[in-house]
């Protein structure tokens, strides 16, 4: 019956590549979750009036952000050829897609982290110091378990996005569903094939989603 | 326990130079509470975070338990702060934790052990009177009993002076009761040091021992609660004992009212302390001098201090009778004031 429907579809090669996306994905979004919110800490309590506040680093992180904020995805990738090849050694495969989909996402996601935190009830902060707590304590106990639910549901978001980037990735190389739909299905012209990679990356997508927002509920206590 | 020299603190704003606090000078008592009473924007706010350095006084020094608060900083400054814990007008409560947790927060801080700090919690929750809502988290639960839970959770590491920035004023009147209730309560039973601000001059007379009142960054008048209450000399200060006697607007009004209708008459404010409150002076006035009274309004008040009077009466006759009266009730220790169309 599915074989009917899609004939062309080699589903061993269809399973792989399903496996190197969520691969690429996950260990990407591992990484943003923790590289974003250390650069979103250091936006946030370099702000005027934190606990460190200091124009100087601010505005620097900030613009940097700012800047591969701003880079298109797929330029992106360009430009780190050199940077993967001399890490990795090659620019093909899942895990060479990962610092082009980590340096594309954290800054991104340090963003929605900053916004989280800025959302924080400034006396609760301003409790904690009045208690003697330390600033590393006031980040642990107070600045990311009060910004938890934003926190999860950025990351979230930014994981979705991340999909999306490695099928862009796979369009150069770097494996996953995007590769696969791109190489089997687009240039050899079958359809079916193409199709049935966008299906599996919706699902993809969607557990993701769901996932993330079940998360999100559960730690909100508001 | 506190000794406030000559602070004042100067914020740099982007319309110049602010003086939130204008040189003032305080000396708190161990075991007292303490409250300074202003208007939104006084400075009473930044004073009170002077005391645990949550500011920088610009000059001036606070001595808090010995320690020159004003000059430490690092791990000093922060093992002070366990001594002098503060609650807050919205709480500031972490919803992200039970009860329990918010109060075990400031015992984590201090690096108590998991099964003491249980143990301590446990003590807390019956002291504030949240028994079985530990589990509960700030989202559930009333205004009162979050200020319960803030008040719990300030008195974990056992301070020796605890610090309230305007505690009541997110509470309805009675919630605001029994919360005062709950601090001179522990007032009471561990002696703890209590400044409390506020802009209510009821919470003042509920509570506090000594007072001071503040505009603009100065103190214009401090003493004890019912010297002030009975004999306030500042324009501010008088304003605020009305305020707490129950003098509302439509009061004001119907003093009006009676001025107009008697023209001739005067009205009088008597206020008397708790001795002259026995002896029947207003008939030995009548008696003795030739003049017709009439009571508009009366009211007794009750401080930690003792209680006070006050007696708006109208006061009609002859007028050098009338001013024969008047002198009369000074000289029986009553405090009179003749009120002008206003
Ligand atoms: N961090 C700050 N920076 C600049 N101005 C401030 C700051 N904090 C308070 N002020 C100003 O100081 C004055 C006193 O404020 P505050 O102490 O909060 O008064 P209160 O608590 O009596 O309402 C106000 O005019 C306020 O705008
Ligand atoms: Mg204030």
């Amino acid at each position: 019956m599915l074989n009917q429907l899609f004939p062309n579809v080699d589903w061993g090669k269809m399973l792989d590549a399903t496996y190197e996306t969520v691969y690429m994905t996950a260990v990407a979004t591992v990484i943003t979750f923790i590289l974003g919110i250390l650069i979103g800490i250091v936006l946030f309590l370099t702000s005027d009036n934190q606990l460190w506040a200091n124009k100087i680093v601010h505005f620097l992180t900030g613009s940097l952000v700012n800047i591969f904020r701003s880079i298109p995805f797929i330029v992106l990738i360009i430009l780190l050829i050199p940077f993967t090849k001399f890490l990795l050694g090659t620019i093909r495969g899942a895990n060479a897609a990962l610092p082009a989909l980590i340096i594309g996402a954290a800054p991104f996601y340090a963003r929605m982290v900053l916004i989280a935190l800025r959302e924080i009830d400034k006396g609760v902060i301003e409790a904690a110091r009045s208690m003697g707590a330390k600033t590393s304590t006031i980040i642990w106990k107070v600045l990311i378990p009060e910004s938890l639910p934003a926190l999860i549901s950025g990351i979230t978001v930014t994981a979705v996005a991340l999909v999306g980037y490695t099928a862009m990735a796979g369009i150069i190389g770097a494996g996953g569903l995007g590769n696969l739909a791109f190489l089997d299905g687009f240039q050899r012209n079958r359809t079916d094939v193409t199709l049935m990679a966008t299906v599996l990356i919706l699902v993809v997508v969607f557990i993701i989603q769901y996932i993330g927002d079940f998360i999100t509920v559960k730690v909100d206590k508001r | 326990m506190i000794d406030i020299q000559n602070i004042t603190k100067v914020y740099n704003t982007k319309n110049g130079e602010l003086t939130a606090v204008d040189n003032v000078s305080l000396s708190i008592k161990k075991g007292e509470i303490y409250g300074i009473i202003g208007y939104s924007g006084a400075g009473k706010s930044t004073m009170i975070r002077l005391l645990n350095g949550l500011e920088k006084p610009s000059t001036g020094s606070v001595i808090v338990g010995g320690q020159d608060i004003s000059k430490a900083s690092g791990a000093k400054l922060r093992e002070a702060r366990q001594k002098i814990s503060m609650i807050f007008q919205h709480f500031n409560l972490l919803w992200s934790r039970t009860v329990e947790e918010n109060i075990a927060f400031p015992l984590e801080i201090a690096g108590v052990s998991k099964t003491q700090r249980e143990k301590r919690v446990e003590e807390l929750i019956e002291l504030v009177g949240l028994k079985g809502r530990g589990k509960a988290y700030p989202s559930q639960l009333s205004g009162g009993q979050k200020q319960r839970v803030g008040i719990a959770r300030a008195l974990a590491n056992n301070p020796e002076v605890l610090l309230c920035d305007e505690a009541t004023s997110a509470l309805d009147p009675e919630t605001t009761d029994s919360i005062l209730e709950l601090l001179l309560d522990i007032n009471k039973k561990i002696g703890l040091t209590i400044v409390l601000i506020t802009h209510e001059m009821h919470v003042i007379r509920k509570i506090c021992n000594r007072v001071a009142v503040m505009e603009e960054g100065k103190v214009v008048e401090q003493g004890d609660v019912l010297q002030v209450f009975q004999n306030p000399q500042a324009p501010i200060t008088k304003n605020f004992v009305s305020q707490a006697s129950g003098e509302t607007q439509e009061m004001q009004a119907s003093l009006e009212q009676i001025l107009a209708n008697y023209p001739a008459g005067k009205i009088a404010k008597l206020t008397f302390a708790e001795a002259t409150t026995e002896q029947p002076v207003i008939s030995q006035m009548i008696k003795q001098f030739d003049v017709v009274v009439n009571i508009v309004h009366g009211k007794i008040s009750n401080t930690t201090g003792g209680s006070f009077g006050t007696l708006f009466i109208h006061i009609d006759g002859e007028q050098h009778e009338v001013e024969k009266a008047l002198n009369f009730l000074t000289k029986q220790e009553i405090q009179t004031e003749v009120i002008e169309h206003a």
